[in-house]
């Protein structure tokens, strides 16, 4: 019989998932897994919010609910709710009825969704990212039709913002080219401009035409407050300019496994909003047909009932917080054991990453012979460690920097 | 462009000032990372440039979703809606089937955390899946020569295949029936791969066009994908006899074709599972490298929790582990990872017996209230209708959907006269119908069919 299909390659290695089949199949007691981003209690578990327990138990008794299929952009109260949440309750574009929302599998999904929208009515198909980025952001917006460039975004020396590279790079990009715009908590790198930087960067994107796409993935568990992580955004809408803006309810309500988020368009215009709503419509039916009605039910519930929604602010709080405290940790444990290095970068960056600054040789030792995984690229998740596992990570870190320089 | 920009006339292209009033800092004072700034520095003035998205034109509406819509606007109380594809009740209300109540509640006990599936979705809804198609110690799945993917539904199932035929097989065709369901040619479309028709239906006999397939699939180019319906077929509700699926297996070994299967209906059609799987099986046992998507929205009742699977028989386990892998790189800029929740149901309805076996009463209960109103709309149409026209075409035909031989004009007056909403291909939904309105029904039909042309 011909076998067409036994001539298919195996596709190569996802970096990210290779450290973690590395950490699992490692035998040691003690190993701890850095690379993934997904958040960690103190004690090392998982985490279930309280609210999103009671958003299912709420769902689950209401016996008038049923399983249809939702419309092609999702569960309209979870559009709504969502759009608020990050552009504001009072926010002109909404008023002025120019913003479409479409609800989609979570960051991913609205981004990808995002770009195949622009890679079919965007004039430019270029799409600048910071470099570096999300390892995800390239392959999505390539296999969307769009090709990707690479901004300066951080500077190893300093473990900051390279503003000065950025600024030229976006300075020099095409008129009407898509710029990719962390909205906080920057991943990899932990590193976020500041608000005056993002003013000088919203200057420039507006007045070189670009287009900025907005991938927010942290809202609230940056640094705790909603409003506050959502800043930037809030400053490119309220220019009056168009954006995109990507949403995730992954991390902030950890329905990570329930694919939830939003892809928004801020408009000009209501007549043109219903034309792009339209169009990705259009988008959405081949791909999927209509989004998975649970995890937007628990958003809306949460979002809609202000106990719930306050309650949700509380537990955002603690986790962002516990992140915060983390770094606090690490950096005072290095600071006690004299590591050579300035470690200062740990509390100054934000969000569930760090870039340690360590190097691929040391990321391997730090693996090899301290049972310890992260990326490549020297990135830990903070909201994998604990106040048990600080000492233990400061203790390898100490002694990979003094064996390898 | 620029001088035009004020004389577009909308007041959101007014220049717009921004300060501190207007945009709201929340509680950030006490944040460590961020200084709450005065907004007096930052005012601005920026005349909104004109919208580099005006050009985009609107897209026709949908068809199936306009049929729902113009439904709902009706006021007339005799109205019909049989254009929906989800099961209803003799109420003609939405079902909730009572085994997935229990699923989710067992589920809500046992507190499942929320962790992302791997890419490749819920271990044990793949097994599940596999095992509920092939049959349980099937050697393709013994021999683990089953790369299997969960996926979002049929749809998002059938995009991923697609992806994998547009990347590996480049210029190979998918041969799709006319007609077919109508998401199938978008599918292509969008992942670039290049269809083209079999026949299928015959307007004549409102039956197969057995020859006109056969021969059809015949000319194909080698190595094509050929897209056939599992069973149930959408939207004809006309599948082929066994012994027409034998022959169908035949040309399309004789061609080295590739049979790609779309399953959405299996046990929704007959009320057996197994019964459902025949067609699959069949090539199965030839040993053939095959796709088959996989849908649970109608036969779980799932439509909105977006469940199903792409299923790849290939000639070895090596070969389907690196075709999984490819699946997988295709998802993972797609979506990332699969939905957990109509996962988890799926597999903890196939993984308790007792739940399984409910599921089936309840699948066998949906499939008969189908094949029943059938009968019933066949019984009021021979007893109404006195030209002797052949209506049996309505028992021949299987699952949800029926073929009426309607044409668009008698299609339109369904709606108009009868108030009696159907895509205008004269295909109706039995899952709509209920035993009281088949009397009515039949009225309407029988008025179409003769009086309009």
């Amino acid at each position: 019989m011909n076998s067409i299909l036994s001539s298919v390659l195996p596709a190569p290695e996802d970096p990210v998932l290779s450290v973690i089949f590395a950490c699992r199949d490692d035998p040691s007691p003690v190993k701890l897994n850095l690379s993934a981003g997904t958040y960690r209690t103190e004690e090392g578990k998982p985490l279930v919010l309280d609210v999103v327990r009671r958003a299912e138990q709420q769902l689950a008794n209401d016996l008038s609910r049923d399983k249809e299929y939702l419309p092609l952009n999702g569960l309209p109260e979870f559009n709504k709710l969502s759009t608020k949440l990050i552009l504001g309750d009072d926010s002109p574009a909404l008023k002025e009825n120019r913003v479409v929302t479409t609800q989609c599998l979570s960051g991913t999904g609205s981004l990808r969704v995002g770009a195949e929208f622009l890679a079919a009515h965007n004039k430019e198909s270029v799409i600048f990212v910071p470099n570096p980025t999300w390892g995800n952001h390239p392959r999505i917006f390539t296999l969307a039709g769009l090709s990707v460039e690479y901004f300066r975004y951080y500077d190893p020396k300093s473990r900051g913002l390279d503003f000065k590279g950025m600024l030229e790079d976006l300075g020099a990009a095409p008129p009407g080219a898509i710029v990719v715009l962390q909205a906080c908590a920057h991943n990899p790198t932990g590193v976020d401009p500041t608000f005056e930087q993002w003013e000088q960067i919203r200057r420039l994107v507006r007045s070189k035409s670009l287009l900025p796409f907005f991938d927010s993935a942290y809202q609230g568990f940056a640094s705790g407050s909603l409003d506050a992580d959502a800043q930037a955004v809030r400053m490119f809408v309220a220019d009056g300019g168009e954006c995109l803006i990507a949403q995730s309810y992954a991390k902030n309500m950890g329905l990570y496994g329930e694919r939830i988020g939003s892809l928004t368009i801020v408009c000009t215009s209501e007549d043109v909003a219903k034309k792009v709503e339209n169009q990705v419509l259009l988008v959405v039916r081949p791909m999927y047909l209509t989004p998975p009605i649970h995890g937007a039910s628990i958003v809306a519930t949460i979002l809609k009932n202000s106990d719930m929604y306050n309650d949700w602010t509380i537990e955002l709080k603690g986790m962002a917080d516990r992140i915060i405290s983390m770094r606090q940790q690490l950096y005072a444990a290095l600071e006690a054991r004299g590591t050579p290095g300035d470690w200062s970068h740990i509390i100054k960056h934000i969000g569930m990453f760090t870039f340690t600054g360590l190097s691929e040789e040391q990321v391997r030792l730090m693996a090899k012979e301290y049972h310890i995984y992260m990326t490549y690229d020297g990135r830990i998740s903070m909201a994998s460690l604990s106040s048990k596992t600080v000492p233990q990570l400061a203790d390898a870190i100490h002694a990979v920097v003094t064996r390898i320089a | 462009m620029a001088s035009s920009m004020l004389s577009l006339g909308s007041t959101s292209l007014l220049p717009r000032e921004i300060n501190k009033d207007k945009l709201k800092l929340g509680t950030s004072g006490s944040n460590p990372f961020l200084k709450a700034k005065s907004f007096s520095r930052v005012t601005m003035t920026v005349a909104v440039k004109p919208s580099r998205f005006e050009g985009i034109t609107m897209a026709p509406p949908d068809p199936i979703l306009g049929v729902s819509e113009a439904f709902k606007a009706d006021t007339n109380e005799m109205k019909l809606n049989l254009g929906v594809g989800a099961y209803r009740t003799e109420e003609l209300q939405p079902y909730v089937l009572n085994v997935v109540k229990k699923a989710e509640n067992l589920m809500l006990e046992r507190g499942d955390n929320k962790e992302y599936l791997p890419i490749e979705g819920l271990a044990a809804f793949n097994k599940a899946t596999a095992e509920l198609l092939f049959g349980a110690g099937h050697p393709v799945i013994k021999e683990q020569r089953v790369a299997t993917i969960q996926g979002l539904s049929g749809t998002g199932s059938l995009r991923l295949a697609a992806a994998l035929i547009e990347r590996y097989f480049p210029g190979a065709k998918v041969v799709i029936s006319s007609p077919t369901w109508g998401n199938h040619k978008n599918i292509f479309n969008d992942a670039k791969v290049p269809w083209s028709e079999y026949r299928y239906y015959d307007p004549k006999t409102i039956g197969l066009d057995f020859e006109g397939m056969i021969a059809d699939i015949k000319e194909a180019p080698e190595g094509s994908f050929i897209l056939l319906h599992g069973c149930a077929h959408n939207p004809t509700g006309i599948d082929p006899t066994p012994e027409q699926w034998v022959k169908i297996a035949d040309v399309i070994q004789e061609k080295n074709h590739i049979p790609f299967f779309d399953v959405a209906y299996q046990g929704f059609a007959s009320g057996s599972l197994d019964e459902d799987a025949a067609s699959v099986r069949l090539f199965a046992e030839r040993g053939m490298e095959f796709f088959v998507a996989q849908s649970y929205s109608k036969n779980l009742g799932l439509y909105a929790e977006r469940i199903g699977a792409i299923n790849v028989v290939c000639s070895s386990a090596d070969a389907a582990t690196r075709v999984k892998s490819q699946l997988k790189r295709i998802a993972r800029p797609m979506y990332s990872n699969p939905p957990v929740h109509g996962a988890r149901i799926v597999a903890n309805v196939v993984g308790d017996a007792t739940m399984f076996s409910e599921w089936k009463a309840e699948m066998e209960m949906m499939a008969g209230r189908i094949k029943t109103v059938r009968q019933e709309l066949y019984d009021s149409l021979v007893s109404k209708d006195k030209s002797g026209k052949d209506w049996s075409f309505i028992l021949k035909q299987i699952g949800m959907f029926s073929f009426t031989g309607l044409n668009k004009a008698q299609s339109d007056n369904m709606t108009n006269k009868w108030h009696v909403y159907m895509t205008k291909d004269g295909r109706i939904s039995l899952a709509g119908l209920s035993l009281a309105k088949c009397e009515y029904l039949a009225d309407a039909i029988i008025d179409s069919y003769h009086n309009v042309s």
